[in-house]
């Protein structure tokens, strides 16, 4: 992984305790005139107003003022503050069948940084969330080793770990918008996606263990759930940089991302991270199972169909402003943030227009820069009130750039359902609303 | 590693030195990590199937064979002849259609081998239900299957020696990811910044198309938090769907049902360890039927407040006519009539739609009778 060197955070003035005299109590009369405040605010009182009579916010005194908080251990394990309960995860209900096979999305347009929160990394599961006791929990190795052996979580934390901060993206992720707009929200978008970093074991490191005999060039992965979810993954990319991980931002991973073990299979499509994971098999031909085949083929316009589409390509998207994050502070200065990712390298720049792609700008680039992770991009700009047509373009350290919609489609069709990197175009109207749309 | 170092060590704390630590420049040594798999265990796991059947067990099952079972296991999602119910998978028909606007991608039409077929009916189905049917009910699905697709006859009989000698239509239809070098080369290089387009106007408009989930939840609470003087207008995505999307029977809304008093007094309290056997024989109707606060209709109906109510009544649901007969006759649902019906579906009420084989233990009936009081009264 590359330096933290372009990390800002830590290098600001911070703010010390408050030492300073501590005013009583309010007096009657105080609360009064405070009440009497609040209650022309909520009638609608303006903004000018507001101003002669002093913001009720500063000029009363808020209950979590004057009042004690819950204590500590009121929330052994700690959630984020009510205010913020609008941001979860989100499905979209006529996509599948039934929830427990099915998918929710990443809610992106309210989050910032780089790490996606454990709670909010978007599920897949294909026979719903298998509950894991990691006491009875085995890895298997077996096929063409030298040994077939078998660990117990307990070996496996005996083996020396890496910690490694990595996007894991659906290949199905904006999958809905080949035919044209469609979802109204990056989170519906591009929400089968999250950035973690993960604590595990080099799968090298196992494979090495069990000793790969001469041909063994595939390794068939498995879960422990009721699909018993398998793919086929190369030799060569076993060996380089995938991990059987057992952590995800430093506490376990959670259930629905595979609890207690997972493969970890950087920059290739989601579907690959066998959650669950029980079994490693060492053969010398792909299995062609069912998510290799009926699923996670690229089904082109002439009728044939790409296979073994592991790689992601270079993609962004601009989270703020968007469908779910308008702009409800009016004309002035904005921040434009998104987040650009690709499963080939880092991402060293990204473009922003403002204008539908006449004019581009190159957004500034903040936080770490790792492999095959996601990073965060700004454009900062006073906005005049008119209306806006937002989009970004991701180049990658291999030199890729992010293709239009448009240029995929050609190359593609619209039935391949899996690997839509396209860029996107959120159209922001006057007030400040923004839509999907596509352009010219 | 032998254990003696470990007795000197300790010999030598016990003869008074000071405590002895133990060498921290040893260096791991990780083959003594995991244990040998024993034969057993590998051929507990090792279950999967390659196209040039390697992994194939033992056996056969004939097309109608695999009728019957399908019938029973697979048509309430699939349906009678693969076409599929709601959205689950199509997996008969769709030839020729791969380069169409709507491709149908079955197992005859877009799969290239049969061998995942039997690999993934094995390894993941009956959904809900995983690894319960044996070899022989394997093979005769996916012989059934085949029928389905018109890739053989009626009386054919699918088997461990004759299974590579059947391959499916679409097997030459994939190649391997040449993104490398379709795409790569014409999506990478220098862009345009400035003066790229002379116009720019929309074409598309996701507003139009309109089937995001509401987000009125999140509005308001962002609304609420402040600061909103700019108050959009609200364009909240409206409730009726395209027709392109099927949205009908996941948004059937519960219908409220009225249980009558006899069923609430002539019940004791249900016994918690019974109440937790049910649930865990509930697993079994899961994939067709919710229960429970917020449950709707999926492939069967909901199971909300099911005794006391009149067999084939609940809103918004299909039932087959067998179904709706037997209720217009005054079947109602109560201890003894649903016990009877879940021993023997098709028995107790020939024509039913509900293709579950039934409950064969009267311990799991009581059990299910008691978790569905507890869950959904």
């Amino acid at each position: 992984m590359s330096d933290h060197s372009d990390q800002a955070g830590g290098t600001g003035p911070r703010k010390g305790p408050r030492t300073g005299p501590r005013t009583g109590h309010p007096t009657r009369r105080q609360m009064l005139a405070g009440a009497a405040g609040l209650a022309a605010t909520g009638a609608g009182m303006g903004a000018a107003q507001a101003q002669s009579a002093g913001d009720p916010a500063i000029t009363t005194l808020p209950d979590w003022t004057r009042y004690l908080g819950p204590g500590v251990d009121a929330t052994p394990y700690g959630m984020p503050s009510p205010h913020e309960a609008g941001v979860r995860r989100r499905n979209v209900d006529w996509l599948t069948a039934d929830p427990v096979s099915s998918v929710n999305f990443t809610p992106l347009h309210a989050l910032d940084g780089v790490i996606t929160p454990n709670g909010l990394c978007f599920e897949r599961h294909h026979s719903g969330v298998a509950q894991v006791d990691p006491a009875q929990h085995r890895l298997m190795i077996h096929g063409m080793t030298d040994h077939e052996l078998v660990f117990t979580m307990e070996d496996l934390l005996r083996f020396p770990r890496e910690n490694r901060v990595y996007f894991l993206e659906c290949a199905a992720n904006s999958g809905m918008e080949w035919r044209g707009a469609q979802l109204n929200g990056c989170q519906y978008t591009h929400g089968m996606i999250h950035n973690v970093m993960y604590t595990g074991v080099p799968l090298r490191l196992l494979l090495e263990r069990a000793g790969v005999r001469p041909g063994g060039a595939w390794l068939l992965a498995e879960g422990a759930d009721a699909a018993a979810m398998t793919r086929s993954i190369p030799m060569e990319k076993a060996l380089d940089d995938c991990l059987v991980a057992f952590k995800m931002n430093g506490e376990a991973l959670r259930p629905e991302q595979g609890y207690p073990l997972r493969l970890v299979v950087p920059g290739w499509e989601g579907n690959m991270w066998v959650k669950w994971l029980r079994r490693l098999e060492v053969g010398d031909q792909p299995w062609h199972h069912r998510e290799e085949t009926s699923k996670y083929t690229d089904l082109l316009g002439d009728g044939r169909a790409r296979r073994f589409t592991w790689e992601m390509d270079a993609k962004s998207v601009i989270t703020s402003p968007s469908p779910q994050a308008p702009i409800t502070h009016g004309p002035g200065p904005t921040v434009l943030t998104g987040v650009a990712w690709s499963g080939r390298g880092t991402i060293p720049r990204v473009d922003v227009t403002l204008d539908g792609g006449i004019t581009w700008i190159a957004a500034r680039m903040s936080g770490p820069s790792w492999d095959k992770s996601m990073h965060r991009f700004y454009h900062e700009f006073d906005w005049d009130g008119r209306p806006l047509l937002l989009q970004s373009r991701a180049h990658d350290s291999t030199g890729y750039v992010q293709p239009t919609k448009d240029a995929l489609r050609r190359i593609r069709g619209e039935n391949s359902i899996y690997h839509n990197n396209g860029i996107q175009t959120w159209a922001v109207d006057a007030q400040g609303e923004a839509e999907n749309v596509e352009i010219s | 590693m032998s254990k003696f170092p470990e007795l000197v060590l300790a010999a030598v704390v016990v003869l008074g030195g000071g405590p002895a630590w133990a060498d921290s420049d040893g260096t791991p040594s990780y083959a003594q990590l995991g244990r040998p798999a024993t034969a057993a265990e590998i051929a507990a796991w090792d279950i999967d199937i390659r196209p040039d059947g390697t992994g194939l067990p033992e056996g056969q099952g004939s097309v109608t064979e695999g009728e019957a079972i399908y019938t029973e296991a697979c048509a309430s999602c699939h349906g009678d002849f693969g076409e599929a119910r709601g959205r689950w998978p199509v997996l008969a028909g769709g030839a020729d259609t791969l380069s169409a606007d709507r491709p149908v991608k079955t197992i005859g039409s877009y799969w290239p081998y049969l061998s995942t077929v039997y690999d993934y009916v094995h390894r993941a189905m009956p959904f809900g239900d995983a690894q319960s049917l044996s070899d022989d009910q394997v093979y005769a699905i996916t012989a059934y299957l085949l029928f389905l697709n018109w890739e053989v006859e009626e009386d054919f009989v699918l088997s461990q020696a004759n299974f590579t000698e059947a391959r499916l239509p679409n097997e030459d239809g994939f190649f391997p990811d040449d993104r490398a070098e379709v795409e790569l080369p014409l999506f990478s290089g220098e862009v345009c910044m400035s003066g790229c387009k002379d116009s720019v106007s929309i074409t598309g408009r996701a507003a139009v198309v309109d089937v995001t989930p509401d987000d009125s939840a999140a509005r308001s609470a962002r609304n609420d938090s402040g600061g909103a003087e700019a108050q959009a207008t609200d364009r909240a995505t409206s409730t009726t769907p395209q027709a392109q999307v099927q949205l009908a029977e996941a948004a059937t809304p519960e219908a409220p049902v009225d249980a009558p008093a006899d069923t609430a007094t002539d019940t004791p309290a249900p016994d918690p360890a019974l109440v937790a056997a049910g649930e865990k024989v509930f697993r079994k109707c899961k994939a067709c039927h919710q229960l429970g606060e917020g449950a709707v209709n999926r492939s069967g109906p909901h199971l909300n407040g099911v005794f006391g109510r009149q067999a084939g009544t609940v809103e918004g649901f299909r039932y087959s006519s067998a179904m709706e007969d037997a209720g217009a006759d005054g079947l109602i649902w109560t201890t003894e009539t649903l016990a009877g019906f879940l021993a023997k579906p098709r028995g107790y009420l020939k024509g039913t739609k509900m293709s579950f084989p039934g409950l064969r233990s009267e311990d799991d009936i009581a059990a299910i009778e008691a978790y569905l009081r507890a869950a959904g009264e």
